[in-house]
Parts: structure tokens; C-alpha cells; sequence
């Protein structure tokens, strides 16, 4: 169980990061993998006072603070008509909704699990994270980063006209994803990201092609590494992988 | 630290530390519905509704419910009859244990989605879990107590 003797609702993001740089000090998302962890740390320091729970939106992109809800994604209008419905299909399967409701977006995003279905969705978009000291830096960039005391502010999602398609598949409803896939396509480029493999999820580009999708899906898939464990072994999260990412090339090309 | 929120309609404090999770404050307070079924956040038993939108108690510190407003089963002890009657007509209930979490969600749905399907009710719901029943009883009851508002309004 977590453990903590202080708990500090932060008055500006300078008093959480200046805070958040003793390695006693904990930064809570909504706390649902924290708390499942041996911890045992001086002060929590919570950003609820904020307004770090809204979805931004304009013209060119969505602002997506660091304490909104894994629901306000999937019930997100502006985020699910624009992407084609993925923030729901990345979300829905994710315990139930009472843990979308706790669960954050800046948990998810900054945690990188390797079981994340969120980094895998939001890795096929033209993604950014906004740190508090370390400025916006690209998803992908971020995601190879390794963990600092930097505050992940928001996540900004630009609108650049890419279409894309999700899906998981695990091994019971609300569990985790055995494999999950994304891909989005525009100006004749792929974006293939696959998640829970089990790694964290990364993203690869290819061209399309006059080939069918199932050379173009395993084409990208050779060039991202499996593991095996209890879900599943690599070589079976491979085959898997394979079939999702053509399944996903074939609806955004029957879409179009 | 001290804290105040709201309660089943009603101000009060409580004396928490920092890390005392809601779901152990709410017993203290005698909410005796509201308990702890797995620990890892799966099993919905904890659910309570924090300004109105069900969330797991046991994954809430305590202290994130000052000036908020929390309800329990306690709280809604005639809507929970009259599901929980749905219930028990259909043998959705064998050890009864997952009860308060199930009934606390599908009064929170009934709020939240407007005539829902088949499906986004077992979506809206997945997050609770129960050990006894195979879920089909519960699924003809919660069915049947859905229809009623609907025949109840035509």
C-alpha cells in the first residue's frame, strides 16, 4: 500500500515542481498504480486545484491537461470525430468506469507503461507533451525518454488531417491488452504504433504502397521487438500484431 | 489533517492523515456499504460518487473529498430498494457481497446514458465484478428496472 505523511495541494506549478525535486516526494495522478505499489514517501503533492481537467480546443489542436480523466477522453465529441472514434475504442476496455473516472491522463502518459493503451493511441497522432521545465516534446521523443522530476503539464494533439483506427486485444474484458495497435494514415505515410508488446509503445513510419496491407502490415511489424510474458508469448504477440495492423490498413483505406 | 465535504446531502469533517484512503474514512463514518473487495481497483465494490460521477473509494485519498460532495448507498436507500427488489426477484444476489459497489454504478448510469443498448450497459458496467452469479440474473434485473422507468414515463 502507498504511504504518505504530508499531503500538499499545489498553488501554482512551480510550488509542485519545486516540490516534486526531493525523490521523497510524490507527484499523484489518480492513483491507481501508485497505490497498488510498496511506497512510502513524505509528501503527495496533487495539481486538482490546477485546472489542469479540461480538453482544449481549436483550430489547429487539443489540449488535453495532465488531470483529466481517462472518461473525458472516451467521452471526448471534438477528440472522437476528429480521430475517428479511437480515444473511445483505446479506452472503453480499461477496467470499468469507475477507474476511467479516477485514472489520469498525465498518470498514463507520464507512467509509459508498457501495457498502455493510451500511449499506444496517442503515439499514431501527431502528439506532444508539455513539461513543465522541459517544454513540448514530441510523444515519441518522450516515450524513449527515461523518468525525471519534470511535470508532465498537458498533452497537445495537433489536427493535421491524419486518419486513424485502434484496436487491443486481451485475454478477458478489463484486463490488460495482450497487444494493442494503432494506425493513422495521411500524405501517403503510414503511422503504425503497437503497444503492450509488452514494452513500452513506439511508433513506426513506412510509405504506402501499391501492395496489399498485409505486405505493408508486416512490413512495419518486423521492425518493432516482442517479448514474452504470462499474457502471451513474442512470437504470438507478432502474428497477432500483424493481423491488427492489416485489419487497421483495410478500414482506413475502406474509409477513404 | 481536517477535512469537510459533503455527505449524503450533509456538512461534515473528519480528522484524516494525509494517506487514509476515502473508502476507510466512509466506514468510519458508518458507511458501512461502502467496502474493500480486491485491492487493485478491478472489482467496483468501493464505488461511491464523488460530485455525482462513480469513482473507486479505495483508490481516492481521503483527503481529495474536502469541499466535495460524496454519496454512498446510505445516501439513497429508496432508489437502492427499489433496485435491489429487481434484484432479488431475479436471484441476482447469492452472497450479496458486490450488491452496494453494482447497485451504487447502475444508479450512476441511469443518471449518465439515455435509453443505453444491451452492450453499453455491460460496458458501463464491466468494472463490477461478481463471484457468484455469472452475471446473467443481474443482467435480467438491471434490464427489467431500466424498462420500468421507461413504461413508468410512457
Amino acid at each position: 500500500m502507498f504511504h504518505v505523511k504530508e499531503y500538499v495541494r499545489a498553488k501554482s506549478l512551480k510550488d509542485a515542481y519545486d516540490l516534486n525535486q526531493k525523490r521523497s516526494n510524490i507527484l499523484l495522478g489518480g492513483m491507481m498504480w501508485l497505490k497498488m505499489g510498496r511506497n512510502y514517501k513524505v509528501t503527495a503533492i496533487d495539481l486538482s486545484d490546477l485546472g489542469l481537467n479540461q480538453i482544449e480546443e481549436d483550430e489547429k489542436e487539443f489540449r488535453i491537461g495532465c488531470m483529466c480523466s481517462l472518461r473525458q477522453l472516451e467521452l471526448h465529441k471534438g477528440l472522437n470525430d476528429c480521430f475517428g472514434g479511437v480515444f473511445k475504442e483505446c479506452t472503453r476496455y480499461i477496467v470499468g468506469t469507475q477507474f476511467r473516472n479516477g485514472a489520469t491522463v498525465g498518470g498514463s502518459v507520464f507512467g509509459r507503461y508498457g501495457f498502455s493503451d493510451i500511449l499506444t493511441c496517442m503515439m499514431m497522432l501527431d502528439t506532444y507533451v508539455e513539461l513543465y521545465q522541459g517544454g513540448i516534446v514530441p510523444l515519441t521523443e518522450f516515450a524513449a525518454m527515461p523518468y525525471n522530476r519534470d511535470i508532465l503539464v498537458r498533452v497537445i494533439i495537433r489536427k493535421d488531417g491524419r486518419r486513424a483506427a485502434y484496436t487491443s486485444q486481451r485475454q478477458s474484458k478489463t484486463d490488460f491488452p495482450l497487444i494493442a495497435c494503432g494506425v493513422a494514415v495521411k500524405d501517403g505515410i503510414w503511422q503504425v504504433s503497437v503497444g503492450a508488446r509488452p514494452e513500452r509503445a513506439a511508433l513506426v513510419t513506412i510509405p504506402v504502397t501499391q501492395e496489399s496491407p498485409a505486405v505493408q502490415a508486416k512490413a512495419a511489424v518486423e521492425q518493432f521487438t516482442f517479448h514474452s510474458n504470462l499474457r502471451g508469448s513474442a512470437e504470438y504477440r507478432r502474428y497477432l500484431a500483424e493481423v491488427y495492423v492489416r485489419r487497421l490498413m483495410e478500414q482506413l483505406k475502406e474509409e477513404a | 489533517m481536517e477535512i469537510q465535504f459533503t455527505l449524503n446531502g450533509k456538512m461534515v469533517s473528519a480528522e484524516v492523515a494525509a494517506d487514509t484512503r476515502l473508502l476507510d474514512m466512509l466506514r468510519e463514518k458508518g458507511c458501512y456499504s461502502v467496502k474493500c473487495g480486491c485491492e487493485t481497483s478491478n472489482c467496483g465494490l468501493c464505488t461511491v460518487w464523488m460530485d455525482g460521477v462513480p469513482v473507486l473509494s479505495c483508490s481516492v485519498l481521503a483527503v481529495r473529498a474536502e469541499e466535495h460532495e460524496i454519496t454512498t448507498l446510505e445516501g439513497l436507500q429508496e432508489e437502492a430498494r427499489e433496485l435491489g427488489a429487481y434484484l432479488a426477484a431475479e436471484g441476482a444476489d447469492q452472497c450479496g457481497f458486490c450488491s452496494p459497489g453494482l447497485i451504487m454504478n447502475v444508479l450512476a448510469m441511469e443518471r449518465e446514458l439515455e435509453n443505453p443498448t444491451q452492450e453499453e450497459v455491460e460496458e458501463y458496467l464491466a468494472g463490477n465484478l461478481c463471484r457468484c452469479t455469472g452475471y446473467m440474473a443481474q443482467k435480467r434485473a438491471i434490464e427489467k428496472y431500466l424498462k420500468r422507468t421507461k413504461e413508468a414515463q410512457a
